[in-house]
């Protein structure tokens, strides 16, 4: 544009022209100059509950330090994908950014991206939260939100059927069993592949497997594969229809609806499900259980599935780490919690305020899985997305199978020399 | 009139160059720069999990993307989503261009209301037929049980979710055919109609043999745009079921997506792209030397 106005009025040779063209420069640049004097940061926010919380807190950042905050709020994947573009095309203007540890912090640090924290102070953080913000002996994400595997179910129901909530996978399928009806679910929980994965993990933690073991995949051992089996049989008899296609967002749904009557998945739902404007179900007959035992004990995940950071090649380091520490809080990490969302801060739980307010199960259960729990939901590793595609391959035959394929593990062995091949790939095969 | 080449200033000698120039600047910074670049990324290895520097590998990445049954699987769905939707599309079109194309009451309506799918976003198209299609809350289940028809997974199994999709397209798109064949029925003259009719020519008998012939060459023009379209068909895919159940409605240019932006293998995915791209302009051609051919 300027190009082409530079040379349609070279050829003029007019002064008058000439002098206007420099009067109309001058007062771009004056413009741009006094903009450029406020001091901004960009942040991106994922469209989560605490992003929102955020975003609608930041007002009162900008008012108090006169920093003028550019807040972009993506979708999780289109986050990654959009942090992913910029950084990678060395391009991004991004001072901070909410990310998920386990889905794509290996990645990020492995590319540089990450920022490390030097100057954080870390000690109202669980240790094993700590653990997937820490690489070397650096820290370069502050863990926002733990997550951590429930069972939700129909107190109503539960009721009318005569039958107390489910501490074991026996009780579980007995439980569906009897409250499965044509117009009634007994059972939900993530069918679609990849996003299956995550809670499906649970489940293979308490048969007494897990997805890699010392930096290779192991989920075609027997007590992973029993794990699957019983995910596919339970969804196969118990579950909503179409369930392979189907993630929390489309559960979530269908139990709002009260067409289903028990769900596992992550404790972060319970906001959303109670919520009267969205659901039909009165917040009185939604329970909120620990994770039912397996043949092997009781260890759900609990993650942090929400971290923040600040970007590698941000030309305002000082403001994003005056930002990271204020949207990292203690104060609004109780304001979190206030509204249903489950904080990694220490402190945040310990506010008589909040135990007050939030619903006894969450409290319990977090108790329960800080204790016992384990810290990763997926293989933890660079391409956790493809690995996570795999897996969901062996989830999704054991489903349309209903537990019973004679070829789960042929299959199973087929993806698990798939993911150790892509460990290979990044040289983290063999490596913890 | 000759016109006369007008001397002096810079400006008005190059006049012929400096006007069209934003249009190539356009089209070389927009177009043809991201075609090339993809080219350049297929003969690399460029994988962000490695967080290695991207090399040169000439056509490795495409022996093993080309081979994989993942991709011929993914090419496979591509063509039978897009002959599905496009033959269906044509066909209704061409039924609602033939009765729009008669006097009726409402008809400015009517053509105003068929605008409507053009005009919406995909994603939403997406999210609302996701809730349509649901198969314990959906409305498409709830009418099919009240005519007695068996419950349908629709997006939920792998062998309902291409036509599924398909209908999604249809739905959207074959307005767009109808009104670009009533524009061409509309241009018939009325001569060879009369003459038919004086030489007592039946309906079918006007439609198959003058209706139809006059109107293919837009019929083509129609068939070009939405093939290509539906080939590269991506947001109402991704929108709806991400490639799934497993890969079952994954088709290229979902494939290519996932293979950068999930699983970050920024060369391969370019592969897939690249010959997405070949043939989405083999298939224009074919159609263009097909229309050629027909008006000769």
């Amino acid at each position: 544009m300027a190009v082409c106005l530079v040379i349609s009025l070279v050829p003029c040779k007019e002064a008058m022209m000439k002098s206007k063209l420099m009067l109309v420069i001058l007062v771009v640049l004056t413009v741009l100059s006094v903009g450029a004097q406020q001091k901004e940061i960009r942040v991106l926010l994922a469209n989560h509950p605490y992003g929102d919380l955020l975003k609608a807190a930041i007002p009162e950042y900008e008012k108090a330090t006169g920093v003028k905050v550019n807040v972009e709020s993506l979708q999780e994947s289109q986050l990654t994908t959009k942090l992913t573009t910029e950084f990678a095309t060395r391009s991004s203007t991004v001072d901070v950014f909410m990310t998920r540890p386990l889905q794509e912090a290996k990645m990020f640090y492995k590319n540089g991206w990450y920022e490390p924290l030097t100057d954080y102070d870390f000690s109202d953080y669980p240790k094993n939260a700590l653990d997937v913000a820490t690489f070397g002996n650096k820290a370069y994400l502050v863990p926002l939100v733990t997550e951590w595997e429930v069972l939700y179910y129909r107190v109503d129901l539960f009721k009318k059927a005569g039958l107390s909530v489910p501490t074991n996978f026996t009780e579980l399928e007995m439980a569906a069993k009897k409250l499965n009806s044509a117009d009634i679910a007994g059972f939900a929980s993530r069918g679609k592949g990849a996003a299956a994965v995550t809670q499906l993990s649970s489940y293979v933690y308490n048969y007494g497997g897990t997805y890699l073991d010392k930096g290779k995949a192991v989920f075609n051992s027997k007590e992973a594969l029993d794990a699957i089996r019983f995910y596919g049989k339970m969804l196969a008899n118990y579950g909503p229809a179409g369930i392979t296609n189907m993630s929390w967002e489309n559960i979530m749904p269908l139990f709002q609806a009260g067409k289903v009557a028990m769900w596992t998945d992550a404790s972060v739902f319970y906001g959303q499900i109670v919520d009267p404007t969205k659901s039909q179900i009165p917040a009185e007959n939604v329970g909120i259980a620990n994770f039912p035992a397996g043949p092997k004990g009781n260890t759900p995940y609990i993650v942090v599935s929400w971290g923040m950071a600040i970007a590698k090649q941000s030309k305002n380091k000082a403001l994003a780490a005056d930002f990271i520490k204020w949207a990292t809080s203690k104060e609004l990490a109780k304001r979190g919690m206030l509204a249903n969302i489950t904080m990694a801060r220490n402190s945040a739980w310990k506010d008589s305020e909040v135990r007050a307010k939030i619903h006894p199960g969450l409290i319990a259960t977090q108790e329960y899985a800080a204790k016992y729990g384990i810290p990763y939901d997926r293989p933890y590793m660079s391409a956790v997305g493809e690995a996570r595609d795999l897996i969901g391959e062996v989830i999704i035959e054991s489903i349309n199978t209903g537990g019973a394929s004679t070829k789960l593990e042929s299959l199973a062995r087929d993806k698990v020399a798939a993911v150790n091949s892509l460990l290979e790939d990044t040289g983290e095969y063999g490596v913890y | 009139m000759a016109i006369k080449r007008p001397k002096g200033s810079f400006l008005e000698k190059n006049l012929h160059i400096i006007f069209p120039l934003p249009a190539v600047v356009f089209v070389i910074v927009m177009m043809l720069f991201p075609v090339l670049y993809t080219l350049f990324l297929s003969f690399t290895n460029w994988n962000l999990t490695s967080g290695m520097p991207l090399s040169i590998v000439f056509l490795k990445s495409y022996q093993k993307v080309l081979r994989e049954p993942r991709f011929i699987a993914a090419l496979g769905r591509t063509f039978s989503f897009t002959a599905l939707a496009v033959a269906v599309e044509t066909i209704l079109g061409m039924i609602v261009a033939l009765i729009l194309n008669r006097e009726f009451r409402g008809k400015g309506f009517t053509k105003l209301i068929m605008l409507l799918p053009l005009v919406s976003t995909p994603v939403a198209i997406g999210i609302v037929f996701n809730l349509f299609y649901d198969p314990t809350i959906g409305l498409a289940n709830f009418v099919l049980t009240r005519f007695g028809l068996p419950r349908q997974a629709w997006t939920g199994s792998a062998a309902t979710v291409i036509p599924s999709l398909a209908i999604v397209d249809i739905w959207q798109w074959t307005p767009m055919i109808a009104l670009i064949l009533l524009s061409g029925l509309a241009s018939l003259s009325s001569e060879p109609y009369e003459s038919a009719r004086v030489d007592g020519a039946s309906e079918w008998q006007i439609f198959w043999r003058i209706t139809l012939p006059m109107v293919t060459p837009t019929l083509l023009t129609a068939l070009i745009l939405r093939t290509i379209d539906a080939l590269k068909t991506f947001d109402i895919i991704y929108a709806m079921t991400g490639g799934g159940p497993g890969y079952a409605s994954e088709t290229l240019n979902v494939m290519a997506f996932k293979y950068s932006f999930e699983y970050f293998r920024m060369g391969q995915a370019s592969v897939i792209l690249v010959f997405l791209f070949m043939l989405v302009l083999f298939m224009s051609l074919l159609i263009v030397r097909m229309r050629k051919s027909l008006e000769l």
